[in-house]
């Protein structure tokens, strides 16, 4: 039986598409997978100019913000969080699709994550450092950051531990360590593949040091594994703690629509389906310009998709039970808020957007052809993108404009450096995602490899048990 | 020849089965090149399970205590403060960042302990001397065949690598200390 006849049956043996098409040499695999690393494009330089123009956009407005003061921003009491945290909420949990891919698929041992979980974990990264601006923009002085952290200072105080505002620090700070680390030791033997294939001196000496002297050596691997592995087991409950910690911030106050014990759950949830739309907005195009589809197949849009179905389930399941306990619990401030305000106050066309869009989007995932279709999941994606932008917007501004008392209720409106700022972060986002893709192995090279190294092997014992069988009868 | 032996395969069956072969005749310090890690060559070589798991529960371990310690003593005695009426050793107030300090503390240790146990950064090594060891990262086989064990002699493991399919077997460099 030839290779291609035994991977076809193996495909119909697991019903589902193959995760790798690619029967081309480990060489060839390489040197294609590299080859964006080597050879830049027009395209890509048209584009890093663009996005670079658009940071020089964040740039500014961030410049404008710290040199004028925070009252640039439309933000004022009561609605003192406004777009700085929604939009710290949105890009943080857009980060958790990608340690999601890169940690909890790997202990499940899902081999689709294979092809995508280096640019979903650097998705990650890029993510973490834009929602980290946020919360430090917000400070008002975000010169004076470090009183966050712990250290002996003459003006002899801590920060009080108490507060939910050090828990964050600590879990973005930590997320941010983890997912570097993981994501560099992950992409240490492709850094030696790309040395090692680089066309100039220069360009081998660079990854040489990057790649700090792997040799791929069988004490090398004996010891990586293990690391990678307790690394995924590591950031398993990181991702899940981190954005506890960020509906901490929300649940542990005693504002009507916040205050609920369902906010962990229902904010891990929203960041993974948040996430997992993320990535189908750079998987389908990348997959595209680079012509991966034998890297990222079929498949890896199904499960994609099914992720995004899932999640956003219990996001929908989540949205229920909030209503739910806002009527259960009596108290008549939630119940204004949730049951009145919410459906039907000034904001209520945001709200029923994104009840909406995240109803339709995700069921639409049901039908296979548009799971199977990546001009469906990246429309889709667009979607989802912007409609959990929107509900981290209701959730924080419906809650404050109208709190307890009549007399301070006040409306929201952002300001023109309110959209520049978190236009620029789309743009700083983008731009440092193209000088990854122009950088770095993008695809897991040695991990694909092993992949297609135990396909074959089970492919072959799957032939031979069908042999067997048919000689048997 | 005085030198190690480095051994170059096609396939991954050929490098797994001259393990085989040398082990068989005695010789444990081998060592192999791969592009990618291949369970069969690891569980060949018999190689001892790595002990980076022990110093990473070490090193969560204390980073967590550290991280619970700091919080009691900072908020509970150095700089004492009454809110609402709270313990002043919060402690379920205390766990998110002393999770997160375990956790941090382990993922050093392990990403850590891979350079330490590895001996990585060295960015030369004698191997790398050798012509067309760049392909060990890319889709060839590698088995570095130690020349200081008791049972090693060139006339014997010439023919088994052979018998094994090598491509061919090249005599490493001294190490420049």
């Amino acid at each position: 039986m030839d290779t291609r006849a035994e991977s076809a049956a193996y495909s119909k043996a697991v019903d589902e598409p193959s995760v790798l098409l690619t029967r081309a040499p480990d060489a060839v695999l390489t040197r294609r997978l590299l080859a964006p690393i080597w050879v830049g494009g027009i395209t890509w330089k048209v584009l890093f100019l663009v996005t670079a123009g658009g940071t020089a956009i964040m740039a500014l407005a961030i410049a404008y913000t710290v040199i004028t003061g925070i009252g640039v921003w439309g933000n004022d009491i009561p609605v003192a969080w406004a777009y700085a945290i929604t939009n710290f909420v949105w890009w943080i949990g857009i980060g958790h699709a990608g340690t999601f891919i890169s940690a909890i698929l790997l202990l499940l041992e899902q081999p689709w994550r294979t092809s995508i979980n280096r640019f979903a974990e650097a998705m990650t990264l890029f993510a973490v450092l834009n929602a980290a601006m946020f919360p430090v923009l917000h400070l008002g002085r975000p010169w004076l950051a470090y009183w966050i952290f712990p250290y002996p200072s003459t003006m002899q105080v801590w920060p009080q531990f108490r507060s939910a505002l050090p828990w964050d620090a600590a879990a973005i700070s930590t997320y941010g360590t983890v997912s570097l680390i993981f994501w560099y030791l992950g992409l240490v033997p492709d850094l030696a593949a790309a040395r090692d294939t680089a066309p100039t001196l220069l360009k081998r000496r660079l990854y040489g040091i990057f790649a700090l002297g792997w040799r791929g050596s069988s004490a090398h691997w004996n010891h990586y594994r293990i690391a990678y592995g307790i690394l995924g087991g590591l950031a398993t409950p990181l991702v899940l703690s981190v954005h506890t910690v960020v509906s901490f911030d929300f649940a542990i106050a005693q504002l009507p629509g916040w205050h609920s014990t369902i906010f962990p759950p229902y904010f891990v949830a929203g960041a993974i389906y948040s996430g997992f739309a993320m990535v189908i907005t750079l998987m389908v195009p990348i997959r595209r310009i680079f012509g991966l589809h034998e890297v990222i197949t079929t498949r890896h849009l199904e499960a994609v998709a099914k992720m995004t179905l899932v999640t956003g389930s219990i996001v929908y399941y989540a949205y229920a039970v909030e209503t739910f306990l806002a009527w259960y619990g009596g108290s008549e401030f939630e119940m204004y808020t949730m049951l009145k305000d919410r459906i039907s106050g000034p904001y209520a066309w945001i709200v029923w957007i994104v009840y909406g869009i995240n109803f339709v989007a995700p069921n639409l995932f049901w039908f296979r052809r548009i799971r199977r279709s990546a001009i469906a999941l990246f429309a889709i994606s667009i979607f989802i993108n912007v409609a959990m932008w929107l509900e981290r917007f209701f959730l924080i501004v419906t809650s404050l404009h109208r709190d307890f008392l009549p007399s301070s209720w006040r409306m929201y409106l952002p300001t023109f450096v309110d959209g520049a700022i978190i236009l620029g972060t789309l743009f700083f986002f983008l731009f440092l995602f193209l000088l990854f893709l122009r950088f770095v192995p993008f695809v897991p090279i040695s991990e694909v490899k092993e992949l297609r190294h135990e396909l074959a092997k089970e492919e072959r014992e799957l032939a031979e048990r069908a042999k067997e069988a048919a000689h048997g009868r | 020849m005085a030198g190690d032996l480095l051994a170059e395969f096609e396939e991954p069956e050929a490098l797994v089965e001259a393990i085989h072969l040398l082990r068989e005749a005695g010789l444990r310090e081998l060592e192999s090149f791969t592009p990618y890690p291949i369970r069969d060559v690891q569980e060949a070589l018999d190689l001892p399970r790595s002990r980076i798991p022990l110093y990473c529960l070490a090193a969560g371990l204390a980073a967590g205590a550290y991280a619970y310690l700091i919080q009691w003593w900072m908020n509970g005695f150095d700089y004492p403060l009454n809110v609402g009426g709270r313990p002043l050793d919060s402690a379920p107030a205390f766990i998110p960042s002393t999770f997160e300090g375990t956790v941090l503390g382990a993922s050093l240790a392990a990403f850590f302990g891979v350079l330490a146990f590895a001996g990585l950064p060295r960015l030369w090594h004698p191997v790398f001397e050798v012509e067309g060891f760049e392909r060990a990262s890319i889709d060839r086989f590698f088995l570095r065949v130690g020349c200081d064990q008791e049972r090693f002699d060139v006339h014997r493991v010439l023919p088994l690598l052979r018998e094994a399919r090598a491509l061919r077997v090249v005599e490493l460099p001294e190490a420049r200390e």
